[in-house]
């Protein structure tokens, strides 16, 4: 991990959770082409963006959290175990979740969505290990403090979020404007078994 | 299992799926109306370039007899590619076939042989009753949530009936999909508006008053069903009843339209109590309700009571008995079946208050017993039935039998089954094709035609 910058891998998380069809940017489409309406494609896209910052923010506040009172190596490897856990459920039973929120859903009813979506699909565990070094390297010179991991946490948020929404941004309106959705029928590649192996890697990361 | 594309017959919009490839096969439900040998899913080949065009090319027989087959459908289909539960990576393969009888479900598999497909799981009435609560299993579609299976009888065969969901991989059933069915009581047919999040559900009556035919006083009383119900598809809650009426009976077959955007769909009511006609309705949102118009009323038609039935000879009349209908994928035209008069009729329905007809053939019925060219008997029983259009529109197929107990009250000699298929014209227009006509091995009889790859009553899509 060392080699390449933390705030690179944040991103490109970013870019990949955004990439998913299944993360929102297919949804703020269709929302569009049901209404007509370009500005709902762009609205669309702010609360898919909040709902899936905010699960991973819980996953990092807990992180930091945790990062106080459990050291970081028996925390890695409760967090690995977790991600490859957590990537057999997805295997298992993705298929299974009950489905809320439907077309003629509003904006709130978006950002759920969208949150439920990030958390089953384990988008915030994805993060784990950029976010234990970055945030939990209190130096041996410098004791490791809320204060100082906080900001840190947020940023690193904040970083996905940037990644993700520009990523949203420019599929949802080429898809719109330009591709279509014909597209899709071959396209639509299966990044749900990626997204399981991205997983499983990760929690082998942290374990190892 | 799962694939790497999309399965290729997953379309996002009905305006891309009426561009698929034609069809070369047909699944169709055939049952022994004695109940003595197993049904089957009989094969067909409807690909004009094949030598056994028009001939039944392979079949797959149930593992017991009685579960009288009746509908079916995928396990998977182009909802798969809904934006809100994306499961593009499934395949269509799958065959769910209930008995309606025997409240038995059973899986099968259509690859790799297309052409001979086989039994790969069986669920018993037993392990239904126990997890849904439900039996005698009528319509399935796949939806949302995996696939969706609804059921005229609860356990014990009485009210009420209504639907359960199995897990589209596993194909393990679920539980009951209501969560608040309101005064919903009586199941027939359901389909929904996946733009609208809005389930439709309509009404025929429990087990005891249909198992044995149906019963007169029931029909005369009013008693059979007569109701719409709308639900939210994804709070599976009850939220509106429409009441069509003590005059109308039997409230059949529901159709929304395949375009996503547009919130409204057809159903046909079976027959009136005034008059023996028939009718068509068309269901549509207004304000922030449901609300229902009869858009289509077709008249009985005088006859020599000496050439009717038992239970039509006092009426001096056949009554069309209007069982199945089917809109085409661009929700142009609707296919009304007159099981009793023996016509199958094209309405152009684009304005879908005013629908226009446009198309008319006859073959079979109760006194007008029209044949077809390619029929050896001159004599033709039954009527249209249970119809299937292709993706595209340009052909429609249908069988000739309502139902094992029914079939006698209205056509009292039985039925020879049989199976044909229609030419659509550009501007609507319907004509026999006269090289097809699928005339059914004794013994057993068709209903529900499945179409290789989807049809116009197998898949929802959730974009315009």
């Amino acid at each position: 991990m060392n080699s390449v910058s933390p705030w690179l891998v944040l991103a490109g998380l970013g870019a990949f959770h955004g990439l998913n069809p299944a993360m929102g940017w297919l949804f703020a489409v269709a929302l569009g082409l049901h209404r007509k309406s370009r500005k709902i494609v762009l609205m669309s896209l702010a609360p898919i963006a909040i709902g899936h910052t905010v699960s991973i923010a819980v996953v990092a506040v807990v992180v930091v959290a945790l990062g106080f009172f459990v050291d970081q190596r028996p925390l890695e490897i409760a967090a690995g175990v977790l991600l490859i856990g957590w990537a057999i459920y997805h295997m298992a039973y993705g298929h299974r979740h009950r489905v809320r929120i439907g077309m003629q859903t509003g904006m709130a009813g978006l950002g759920v969505w969208s949150f439920l979506m990030a958390s089953a699909h384990g988008a915030g565990l994805m993060l784990v290990p950029v976010l234990i070094p970055l945030c939990l390297s209190g130096s041996p010179a410098q004791e490791l403090t809320a204060a100082g991991s906080l900001p840190i946490a947020l940023a690193a948020v904040g970083t996905h979020m940037a990644a993700m929404l520009a990523v949203i941004l420019a599929i949802a309106i080429s898809v719109y404007e330009w591709l279509g959705l014909s597209f899709l029928r071959r396209g639509w590649i299966n990044l749900d078994l990626i997204w399981t192996a991205a997983l499983v890697i990760t929690g082998l990361i942290l374990i190892m | 299992m799962a694939l790497w594309q999309p399965d290729p017959s997953f379309y996002p919009s009905p305006r891309m799926a009426a561009k698929a490839a034609k069809e070369t096969l047909a699944y169709v439900a055939s049952f022994d109306p004695d109940r003595k040998k197993p049904d089957a899913i009989a094969v067909v080949d409807v690909d004009p370039k094949s030598p056994s065009y028009s001939r039944i090319v392979g079949q797959v027989d149930m593992p017991n007899a009685g579960d009288e087959l009746h509908h079916f459908g995928w396990n998977a289909c182009s909802s798969c590619l809904c934006p809100n539960a994306p499961h593009p990576h499934m395949e269509r393969r799958y065959l769910v076939v209930p008995g309606l009888r025997s409240s038995r479900l059973h899986i099968i598999d259509t690859k790799p042989d297309p052409k001979n497909p086989k039994i790969v799981r069986v669920i018993e009435p037993e392990e239904i009753a126990e997890k849904a609560g439900y039996s005698r299993l009528h319509t399935t579609h796949c939806g949302p949530e995996g696939i969706y299976v609804n059921a005229l009888g609860n356990a014990e065969g009485k009210a009420p009936g209504g639907i359960f969901l199995l897990d589209p991989v596993s194909f393990d059933v679920l539980g009951q999909w209501e969560m608040d069915r309101g005064p919903q009581k009586l199941a027939y047919d359901f389909w929904w508006h996946l733009g609208h999040d809005t389930m439709v559900t309509s009404e025929w009556g429990t087990p005891d008053t249909f198992e044995n035919g149906l019963v007169p006083e029931i029909l005369l009383g009013s008693k059979y069903g007569r109701r719409l119900h709308f639900w939210d598809l994804h709070k599976r809650k009850h939220l509106q009843e429409i009441d069509f009426g003590e005059e109308h009976q039997l409230v059949f077959e529901l159709r929304p339209a395949h375009d996503p955007t547009k919130a409204y769909g057809f159903v046909g009511c079976v027959i009136s109590l005034k008059d023996l006609s028939a009718s068509i309705w068309t269901w549509y949102r207004e304000g922030d309700k449901w609300a229902v118009k009869k858009v289509i009323e077709i008249p009985a038609e005088p006859a020599d009571p000496d050439l009717l039935p038992p239970v039509l000879k006092g009426f001096k009349a056949v009554a069309p008995l209007v069982t199945d209908i089917d809109l085409s994928m661009d929700d142009r035209f609707l296919y009304v079946s007159c099981w009793g008069t023996g016509d199958m009729i094209q309405y152009d329905v684009s304005d879908p208050f005013s629908p226009k007809e446009t198309g008319r053939v006859r073959i079979g019925g109760i006194v007008s017993r029209a044949t077809h060219a390619k029929a050896t008997n001159g004599a033709l029983n039954g009527g249209p039935q249970m119809v299937e259009i292709s993706r595209d529109g340009k052909r429609v197929y249908f069988t000739n039998s309502l139902y094992g107990p029914i079939d006698p009250q209205f056509y009292p000699e039985g039925i020879d089954g049989w199976m044909v298929k229609l030419h659509v014209g550009e501007n609507g227009g319907i004509t026999f094709d006269e090289n097809f006509f699928v005339d059914w091995p004794k013994g057993h009889r068709p209903h529900q035609v499945r179409l290789e790859g989807g049809d116009c009553s197998s898949d929802s899509y959730c974009y315009p």
